[in-house]
Parts: structure tokens; sequence; C-alpha cells
């Protein structure tokens, strides 16, 4: 059996790597996968201190998690669209008219 | 406190969220039903119901203290005074968006203000941290939506992805958080949680990781220093009730969070209590330095609700019941105030004159009784006496002081001298400065000057008779510690 603590390894570099993507990429599109990289390495945690303990309430968090994560992808894509159809372009940088 | 078994009246507990969803379904049945012109009245029923539910919880659901439903939910006086406090702020939402271009007529849009409503209550009443998560994201949803509602408008589409990316981003961080908080106590319960954190098995190190962690999440919610960026560009953007609605409901569902993860669960203190009390002095002077050179008044409002959320975390930081107690009232006066200040910034903004403070030049030779409430909730804000908002000032730094943190309350004071300076320089544009050229009346529909004249009365009445109202947040502050 796996240990544990490789799951947590490999969580930490999941969640990592998503936190560099958020703030290095400037695509909204790479951001929001980004996003999802980091709910996925909290799910894997969650998934495998469930197992390690024996509980069920780490896997029914996942199921959550998947749900919550699927409803934003559904509001984030329409706020990206309506952002792309007044400015033909995604890039984070470009979304500027609010400053101050 | 015990984990009770089912029983009835744990649905009368949550009869006011119930009662929320069926409420939303009402409108949205509506919408489908009614003449385009008279889809004034959706706005209106969400706004008499949001009212005729807070009666309802008033009578019917009473809290007992208990975690019910699993321990799922602590059904305690804290939680109660925050749900009233939210579904208030719903319905003003709703009465203040009645006339206002792009959302008015819109049933959905009522309907997402009551589903953030549900979404902040079930926040306040989390007791397992599978439920805050959930309450969390469906306030963070409501809210992504309703920010970026007017989606034809490329400012409030771009204040929507802003608002969604960086609530997404903070809100996976805080999850990763509570992973860390399930996987070294075992326990989803905060009250275990807290248990398992007192019989110190846990690490230090990953006590504050994940306390920083969580609080990345919060912080967010409530629109700290540093997590503060969103907040101007978010608010200025939105569609201005919404702006009322985030700036309030939303950062006190926020404290609501604080209180439960922070009291409740994380009570190793010792770790994080240092974290909170530099960023609440951070948050106080940065939000009130940046709100000095502002000329959008939407934009002035965001900084200065930025260092109200300073002021709100100085009292919380005393971790004393008087603290606690201080934060919840300070909160309630806060709603009221900052609603009553957007309530007029819908007006005028209504009228064509915009949204730059110079647009507000001689309102009060043309809408004294605007121009009157306008007064009335900047000078709360600023926290002049009598008005409500120097008795939250006045018990926040009390608690301060009591609690030892006497330089954080003189920077809380001085602070409040800042505060006063750009809050005065408005009023000033608004009662000294000359009207423009041809400037008309500034056209108040009925139900705006309903709504105004309940705020208006609610500062007056939190200020002259603050006593009972803060007896009240003081036995809600018994109960959870």
């Amino acid at each position: 059996m796996i240990p544990t603590t490789y799951y947590l390894a490999l969580s930490a570099i999941l969640f990592s790597i998503g936190v560099i993507g958020v703030l290095v990429r400037r695509n909204a599109i790479v951001i929001f996968m980004s996003i999802e990289l980091m709910l996925n390495s909290a799910n894997l945690a969650f998934v495998a201190f469930a197992r390690e303990f024996g509980t069920l309430d780490g896997q029914l968090m996942v199921f959550f998690v998947m749900t919550v994560a699927a409803a934003e992808v559904a509001v984030g894509l329409a706020l990206i669209v309506a952002i792309f159809r007044s400015k033909a372009s995604i890039d984070v940088d470009a979304v500027n008219l609010l400053k101050g | 406190m015990s984990i009770a078994n089912f029983h009835p009246n744990d649905l009368l507990a949550i009869l006011p969220e119930l009662a929320l969803v069926v409420l939303a379904g009402v409108i949205m049945t509506m919408d489908i039903v009614l003449a385009e012109n008279r889809k004034r009245l959706l706005g209106l029923t969400t706004a008499v119901g949001s009212f005729v539910i807070i009666a309802a919880a008033v009578i019917f659901s009473q809290p007992n203290g208990e975690l019910i439903w699993g321990g799922m939910i602590s059904n305690d006086m804290v939680a109660f005074i925050f749900r009233l406090v939210f579904i208030f702020a719903g319905g003003i939402t709703a009465l203040l968006s009645v006339d206002v271009k792009g959302v008015a007529h819109k049933g959905d849009y009522y309907a997402i203000i009551l589903g953030a409503v549900v979404g902040m209550c079930f926040m306040a009443l989390a007791a397992d941290i599978i439920m805050l998560y959930l309450a969390v994201e469906t306030t963070g949803i409501a809210g992504y939506v309703l920010a970026g509602y007017v989606h034809r408008s490329s400012r409030s589409a771009e204040a929507g992805l802003k608002y969604f990316l960086f609530g997404a981003a903070t809100s996976a961080v805080m999850l990763y958080g509570l992973s860390l908080v399930y996987g070294f106590t075992g326990e989803t319960n905060l009250t275990a949680i807290a248990s398992v954190l007192a019989s110190g098995k846990v690490g230090i190190s990953v006590i504050l990781a994940s306390a920083i962690l969580i609080l990345v999440g919060v912080g967010f919610k409530i629109a700290i220093v540093p997590f503060h960026f969103w907040a101007p560009d978010v608010y200025e953007g939105a569609p201005t009730p919404v702006t009322g609605f985030i700036s309030t409901a939303a950062k006190t569902a926020g404290f609501a969070v604080l209180i439960r993860v922070f009291i409740t669960g994380l009570t190793a203190s010792e770790y994080w209590l240092p974290i909170l009390v530099a960023l609440a002095a951070l948050t106080m002077t940065i939000g009130n330095l940046l709100a000095l050179a502002q000329k959008n008044i939407k934009r002035l409002l965001a900084y200065s609700s930025i260092a109200h959320a300073g002021y709100a975390l100085v009292a919380f930081v005393a971790l004393s019941e008087l603290g606690v107690a201080a934060t919840v009232f300070y909160l309630m006066v806060y709603v009221i105030t900052n609603l009553a200040a957007f309530g007029v910034v819908i007006l005028v903004s209504r009228s064509g004159a915009g949204e730059e403070i110079a647009g507000y030049a001689g309102m009060s030779r043309r809408s004294p009784y605007l121009a009157l409430a306008m007064l009335v909730a900047f000078l709360s804000l600023a926290g002049m006496p009598p008005l409500a908002g120097f008795f939250g000032k006045f018990y926040v730094f009390a608690a301060a002081m009591k609690a030892g943190l006497v330089w954080l309350a003189l920077v809380g004071v001085l602070n409040a001298i800042i505060g006063l300076y750009y809050y005065l320089v408005v009023l000033k544009v608004v009662y000294v400065s000359p009207p423009q050229e041809g400037a008309l009346a500034i056209e108040v529909p009925r139900a705006y000057s309903f709504a105004l004249v309940i705020l208006s009365v609610g500062i007056v009445l939190l200020g002259t008779a603050a006593s009972p109202w803060f007896e009240w947040a003081l036995s809600a502050a018994q109960g959870i510690f």
C-alpha cells in the first residue's frame, strides 16, 4: 500500500503548481484551470486523509467540492465569454477599465 | 453543546432559509407570469417577503444553542443575529433595485440575491467545515453572478470576472487549509476540532499553516489587506445595489465565518493572533489612506469599507465576549449605515449625475431630504455621536483597550480622524459647493424613500438607544465562549 505521505506530497505539489499558475499566467482560462488544479489537490488530500482515518467525511467532502467546482465552471466560463465579447481577448491585463 | 438527534423543531430552526428558497421560487414564477409593465412587483415582493421572513424568524426560530442536523448547524444567538442582518440587507437591496436600469425587472436577479442570502445564513450557522465550505461557495458564486449581472456593460462583466477569479482562487486556498485541518485532527466538526487541538497532539506549524490558508479565503470575503485588491474594482464596476449588498452582507458573512473558524474551531489562538492584530492595523490605515485620494464615490466607499473591516477586526482580535459583541454590533451598524449610503448613491447616479463626487455639488439645495439621508449615513460612517457609528467604534475600541491592545485602539482612533476628513469632504461638496447650472431635484421613487427612512431611523436608533442592541450582541457572544 502506498503511504499517505506520498499522496500528501503529490497534493502539495499540485497545489503549488496551481498557485503559481494563478499568479503567473495572464490568460483567464489558464488561471481558471490552475484554480481547478488547486481544488483537486485539496480533494486528493481529503481522500488520502479519509483513507488514513478510515472515515467517510473526507470522501464526502470531495463530492461536494466537485459539485461546487462544476457550478464555478458554469459561472466562470459565462463571465469569460461576456468579457471576450466586449474585448475580443481574455488576457487579464486587457481587463483594465476599472483602475484608480 | 451536544449533538441532538433529529427533532421536528430542527426544521423550525432553519425556517428562514427554507422560506427564502420558497420566496426565490415564487419570484421566478412571477417573472414568467407577470406582464412586462408590472415587473416592478418582483423587487417589491422580494423586499416584503424578506421582512415577513424576519418577523417569522423572530417568532418561530429563536435559537436554543444546540448543534443540530447531525452537527452541521449551530443554532445559536450569534448565527441568529447575523441571519436577521443578512435577510434585512437582502430585502433592502431588493427595494433599492426596483428602479435601477438593467437589473430592476429581472426575476432571476432577485432570486440570485435570495440565494446569496441563504448562503450567508448558512455561513453564520455552519458548525462543520463541510457546511462552511458549501455555504461560502453558495454565497460566492451568487456574488460573482450578481457583480457581472449586467453582462452587456463591459464594466460590470469586468467586475464579475475579477470577483470570480479572486474569489475562486482564495476559496481554493481556503479549501486546502480546511483539508489540512481535517487531516491533522481527523474531524470535520469545529467543536470536535477544538477539542483535538486542546489535547495538544497537533503541531504548531500545522495549525499555523492551516490558519493562514483559511485566513486567505476569509480575508477575501471581508476584504482586509492584503486581500483587498479586488474590492475597489468590483465595487465600482458592479451594479450599485449589488455593490451595496456585497460590501455589507457578504463582508458581514465573512466575519461570521471568522468567528466560527477562529473562535469555535482553531482555538489555539496564540499562533495566529499576532497575524490578525497586524492585519487589523494595516487594514484600517491602508483603507483610510487610499480613500483620501478617491474621486469616484463608489471607490471611496470601497476603500472606506476596507477600513471598516479593519475596525471590526480590532474588536475581534480582543478575543473576548466583549470583543465578539463589539464586532457583531459594529457590523449591524455598518450594514445599516452603508446600505443607506449606497441608497443615496443609487438615486444620484439614476438621476444622471454620475458617480463622481463632483456630481454631488449642491445636492442640499436640489434635494434637501436626500442630502439629509446622506449626512446621517456619512456622519455615522465617520463615527460622530449620537449616531450609531459612534457607538460601534466606542465598543470596538473599548474591547481592544480591555484586552490590553492599547496601541491598536490608538491606531484606530487616529484612523477614525482620517476617515472623518474624507467623509466631511464629500459632505462639503453636498452642502457647500454650488449646484451645477440647470441641475434639477433628484427624483426619489417611493420605494427608495421608504428604504432610506428605515435605514436613517435605524442609524439614529442604534445610536441613541444603543445599549439594548449591544446587550443583545453581548448575550450572543456569551453563547459561543
